[in-house]
């Protein structure tokens, strides 16, 4: 057990933080998930990128600084404390980028991630449909063989920022006498490709980039033959096992790292001190919200070890999604709940901060789905 | 950075773990709730292990381990609901008196009894209400107002109660402090206090993820087996789902302890805040973990039948000792500063009202 860090992640930490102090942008910049806000994000990511700071644990050919885990964990502890933008790339970079790296071809990772750490190429995710939410397997969207490539029919739901964004990855049936997880493919799709539509709806929350996306014979070339027009990405037919690579992502480590609530958490103490909060049951409930967010991070330094060291948390990472999505919700209700009558009006952004929240237990998997999954695959409680 | 126990301390938790699986059953536990209180054998056993003397210096032939490993080997003593007060020992009283029993002529030559297992040392600490197995003690280490007292047990009146669990064999304990009894001076017996306050909260911690750990193993395994409308209750999605919230509670508890352990270890400035976090949390797990267990097992968890009752006592007892959840909490809003405006009337955590005792 070694709690230290290194002079050189010392010396890391420090550049980091002294940038951001001199380059967040202040006052904050208007919503990445609306049309002004992310353009104003993009140039963000651009001066993130120029500082080899847009993904940080990358080669160097690809944008990053060949920096470690540990790193990146540093890095974003730091840009949450420094209340930093809002990351738009954050599909590109934190879902797609790990399976390139891990199915897609020397041309493909040549391509694909040099475009998306200079937020060049805007990825979002195509998973759900409108039948196929929780039950993945049942997406009906495919993909037919033409020449060189694949024809593409069907509709994708639920897609953040797939109003703003220029690229879409997700799972298409390729295989049509297979069923469920099987005959599914992981495919790469520019928006801007004939036969594709994209039409925003609203939220919740007020953000506009939420968009149905609609396929109608839209056409991309097989494997990495013209990276520029799309393509396949891992094993035609084997999408499934592609897509649960990032998954565990998603729910685990990538998506959620630990500065971001432990940042919550000191912004909530923060409004206790200068509501000078005198109620002994919310400073309870504060103290409570603290501890869980310093518990996530000391687990998520567990995680990073394991997996520093050649092993995967695997399933039991659906904990952390769990444990994630429910303090996030709980975070913010009790800054509400200091609020009072205030909160209606949304004073530092909390009442928003609270209706995003309330959507982590439903994506990256629902919190039922992903309890099922710690049951059996955990526990190895019998299946249903 | 590395989040993780070396080799040695999994090996020595290994250890520990072998030895009481094969010696400390739920059974032994029962006899040792109808017998005296102890596993007949272990302590000795535990003593050839190295285990009492985890913490004591190899001059005073013990293993010179850290706290980290200590309080491997207390989550250890609670996963099987441990009656012999191994943590009582081990991790509260030896260090302690190596630590500031120099200035008191009765701590000398204590440590190495401690270590090979001949006498024992309770303790009572303001924050509880009584002491355990006190019956078995040579030595007691007791506080007072003025901090840290050692007597001798013939020289205090041992009143046994009773208990919900009373495996752990506790007493209300009648003493008279004097500054002959206590540690040395004031401050250095506060100091002593507060350093066995400190361990106490940390190893009771350790033991409360130990039983949590095991209720749910053992509720998996009976819920994977027991079979209802024609199929196994723990394939019913309400019952999977109650177990993968005992599970979460646990999960996000024994960080806290680990680095709680690294606290103490290291001395760390935040010690105090640290461990109790670490108190807190681990009492509200192993609390809902009792609760959620109960409930998966259904009726027969309800009866002395079934062993899961020796572990949810033990966890009801040990979550509300060394200091409530409640209470823990306190210190770290305190650390963060964020406290009722009537601070001056603020009563400090760690002096709980409670005594063990009264003078006459």
């Amino acid at each position: 057990m070694d709690l230290s860090w290194s002079a050189e992640e010392d010396g890391f930490r420090a550049e980091v933080r002294s940038w951001l102090e001199a380059n967040v942008p202040k006052p904050s910049l208007p919503s990445g998930d609306t049309a002004e806000g992310f353009a104003a994000h993009l140039d963000w990511e651009r001066s993130l990128h120029a500082e080899r700071l847009a993904a940080v644990s990358w080669p160097e050919e690809f944008g990053g600084r060949g920096a470690t885990l540990w790193d990146w964990l540093i890095f974003e502890e730091e840009y949450y404390r420094a209340g930093a933008p809002q990351r738009v790339t954050q599909n590109g970079i934190f879902l797609l980028a790990p399976t390139i790296f891990e199915f897609g071809t020397p041309a493909q990772q040549a391509w694909y991630l040099p475009r998306m750490s200079a937020a060049d190429d805007l990825w979002c995710q195509g998973w759900s449909e409108p039948n196929a939410g929780s039950d993945l397997a049942g997406i009906t969207s495919k993909a037919v063989r033409d020449g060189n490539g694949w024809r593409i029919t069907g509709q994708k739901t639920w897609t953040t920022r797939g109003a703003f964004c220029t690229h879409l990855f997700g799972l298409f049936r390729t295989d049509p006498d297979e069923t469920r997880h099987r005959g599914l493919s992981y495919l790469m799709v520019p928006l801007d490709a004939e036969g594709v539509t994209v039409r925003g709806f609203g939220r919740l929350d007020g953000d506009e980039g939420f968009a149905e996306v609609f396929f109608d014979e839209a056409w991309i070339p097989d494997g990495d033959s013209d990276p520029a027009q799309g393509g396949t990405l891992g094993p035609v037919g084997g999408g499934w096992g592609v897509a649960m690579a990032t998954t565990t992502s998603e729910r685990g480590l990538t998506l959620r790292s630990p500065g971001r609530f432990q940042a919550t958490a000191a912004r909530l103490v923060e409004l206790a001190h200068s509501r000078s909060l005198d109620d002994e049951v919310l400073i309870d409930r504060v103290t409570q919200a603290w501890i869980d967010a310093e518990a996530y991070a000391l687990h998520t330094l567990g995680d990073v070890t394991t997996i520093v060291e050649g092993g995967s948390p695997g399933a039991r990472s659906s904990l952390n999604k769990i444990f994630w999505s429910e303090l996030d919700i709980d975070l913010h209700r009790i800054a509400l709940d200091i609020l009072g009558p205030d909160a209606q009006l949304d004073p530092d952004g909390w009442m928003k901060g609270f209706e995003f929240a309330l959507s982590g237990p439903i994506y990256a998997g629902t919190n039922e789905v992903q309890r099922t999954i710690v049951a059996e695959r955990v526990l190895g409680l019998p299946r249903a | 950075m590395r989040f993780a126990f070396s080799e040695d301390q999994v090996a020595l938790r290994a250890g520990m773990a072998d030895l009481l699986a094969g010696t400390c059953s739920p059974a032994a536990v029962r006899a040792a709730i109808d017998g005296e209180g102890v596993v007949p054998g272990l302590w000795s056993q535990l003593a050839e292990l190295g285990a009492l003397g985890i913490l004591a210096p190899e001059e005073s032939g013990g293993l010179g381990f850290d706290e980290v490993a200590a309080t491997l080997l207390a989550v250890e003593a609670g996963a099987v609901a441990l009656p012999d007060p191994f943590t009582q020992v081990a991790c509260v009283a030896l260090p302690v008196l190596h630590r500031f029993g120099s200035e008191h002529p009765g701590a000398e030559g204590r440590v190495a009894e401690l270590v090979a297992g001949t006498a024992q040392v309770a303790v009572g600490l303001s924050w509880d209400s009584s002491v355990d197995q006190a019956n078995a003690a040579s030595w007691l280490l007791l506080e007072a107002d003025d901090g840290l007292h050692l007597l001798p047990a013939d020289s205090v009146e041992i009143e046994p109660v009773t208990s919900v669990d009373p495996a752990l064999r506790p007493s209300r304990v009648r003493w008279t402090p004097e500054d002959g009894t206590r540690l040395g001076d004031p401050e250095h017996a506060r100091a002593a206090a507060a350093d066995a306050h400190l361990r106490s909260a940390l190893a009771d911690a350790a033991q409360l993820c130990g039983l949590a750990r095991s209720m749910v193993a053992m509720t998996v395994e009976y819920t994977s087996s027991r079979t209802q409308f024609g199929r196994p209750i723990g394939s019913f999605q309400a019952v999977q789902h109650h177990l993968a919230d005992a599970l979460l509670a646990v999960t996000f508890a024994e960080p806290l302890v680990w680095r709680a352990s690294v606290s103490v270890a290291t001395d760390a400035p935040d010690r105090v805040v640290d461990v109790a976090m670490a108190k807190s949390q681990a009492s509200d797990a192993a609390e809902r973990v009792a609760d959620i267990c109960l409930q998966a097992h259904g009726a027969i968890g309800y009866t002395i039948e079934a062993d899961l009752q020796l572990f949810m006592k033990r966890s009801w007892v040990l979550a509300r000792r060394s200091g409530t959840a409640r209470s823990h909490r306190r210190t770290v809003a305190e650390h963060l500063q964020v406290r009722p405006k009537r601070s001056a009337s603020y009563e400090k955590p760690t002096q709980h009202p409670r005594r063990l005792t009264s003078s006459p």
